[in-house]
Formats: structure tokens, sequence, C-alpha cells
């Protein structure tokens, strides 16, 4: 758990953000030898663009078991892109990357 | 005394499986979705009953065979102004998928992947300048991705 990719390539300015983090969500309903499972998934994600915060997102449990976004902003190569996560137990990730 | 001890836990037992029989504990007091998101969600499906035709592109498989993973993307970088990108699946125990806030230099566009528990229409939610626009697809699923 924990471990995010995080790639952005920037190409006639605008950065694409690839973004995989590795991430069980559970949503809390799934059973396991007819126990519940307890949820665990992301809640809230931010993602920076030099210390700006561009992308704010609200997140449930219905997103896929590792999750993948992209998204696109306005940039140059070299610019510094920082992605952070909270999940439901409290715990948080985060990574940072130059853009390429 | 062993015995007894027996016959206390497996009272006990059975108990919480004529709790969970009676529907006192419902899967839904489960499901882990705080109340923030539930607000959230509940937004979302007041701004998609009122909500016209977006004039944006959304894209997400007419027939997902995995419903554990259902690849979509909305992408309305012609709009201005974009400030929010929702995606919501109206079958789903919480309709709401995900809400992005957009601000600043992002552009009008999120791809993600998403968890369906049956076939369910799928709305693309994008507010853009102050109104909420979208657009919706019926999307099949074969095998469901959500308990099981």
């Amino acid at each position: 758990m924990g471990n995010i990719k995080l790639k952005p390539k920037a190409r006639k300015g605008v950065i694409g953000i690839k973004a995989l983090i590795k991430h069980p969500m559970e949503t809390g309903l799934r059973k396991k030898k007819g126990k519940i499972v307890p949820a665990n998934h992301i809640t809230h994600m931010t993602v920076a663009h030099n210390g700006n915060v561009v992308v704010d997102a609200d997140i449930g449990s219905s997103i896929s078991k590792d999750p993948y976004f992209q998204f696109n902003v306005a940039g140059a190569k070299g610019d510094t892109i920082e992605l952070k996560y909270t999940d439901n137990k409290g715990k948080t990730g985060s990574a940072t990357a130059k853009s390429k | 005394m062993k015995r007894r001890l027996f016959l206390k836990s497996a009272m006990a037992g059975s108990a919480v499986a004529t709790a969970v029989g009676a529907g006192l504990l419902t899967p839904s007091m489960v499901f882990a979705n705080t109340a923030d998101f539930k607000a959230v969600s509940d937004a979302a499906a007041a701004a998609s009953a009122g909500a016209g035709k977006g004039s944006f592109k959304f894209k997400a498989p007419k027939i997902a065979e995995n419903g554990a993973v259902v690849p979509m993307t909305v992408d309305a970088s012609k709009m201005d102004g974009v400030t929010n990108i929702s995606f919501f699946v109206k079958e789903n125990g919480t309709p709401l998928a995900a809400s992005f806030n957009l601000s600043g230099a992002a552009a009008g566009y999120v791809s993600t992947r998403i968890k369906m528990g049956k076939t369910s229409q799928v709305e693309a939610l994008v507010t853009a300048g102050g109104a909420t626009t979208k657009v919706s697809q019926e999307v099949k699923v074969t095998i469901g991705g959500c308990g099981g």
C-alpha cells in the first residue's frame, strides 16, 4: 500500500498527468468466507501543480481497485506535480514528480 | 465447563447472524462511505435531475465485461471555466463514483476506472461557469464488480 506511480508528461503546453495508486479500495460490502471485508478506500485526493492545487477530488468506494486517474493541466516541462491522498482509515500517501 | 463455553459462543454467534438476517445490519450501514460523501452524492443527484444536455465528450464502453474495472473519460477541454467533473452510476448503492473539483491551470479532462454492480445508466456531470450539464450512456455489465 501507499505505492504511487505518477507520470506527468508535457506536450504543447499541456501536462498530461497519469497516476496509478496502489490501494485495495474495499467497499465494505464484499464478503470473504462469509465475513465482511472492512472498508478501506480512498476518500480524498488532491493534485498540485507547482504548489497550486488544481484538482481536489472526493472519491467514493466505487472507484476500481488500484485506482487510475488522468488529468490535463496547462504547464511546461520541468514543472512539479504533487499528488496526495487520504483514505477512510486516515492513512495518507503522496508522490512528487517533475514533468518530462 | 468447556461445553458451557461452547454453548455461550454459539449463542452469541447466532445472535449476530439473526441480526444480519433480520435486516438490522443492512449493507448500507456497513457501507463505509462517509457522511460527507453521501452529502456530495445527494447534491450531485439533485444537480443531475435538473441538468441539461452537455456539449462535452463522454467516453464509456457500451458493454463492460468486467464490472470491477470500467474505464471512462470525460473530455470537456473545449469548455471554459470547468469547475467540477463527476461520475454518477445510477444503480450503485452510492450513485456518485467520484467528484473532481478542478481549478486554476487544470483542463476539463478526467479519465478513471470505476466499479459497477450491474448494468446501469452512467452520467457524466460537468459544471462550467456555474451551470451543470450532463451526458448519459448505458453501460451493460456482464459480471458485477461490487460484492459477490
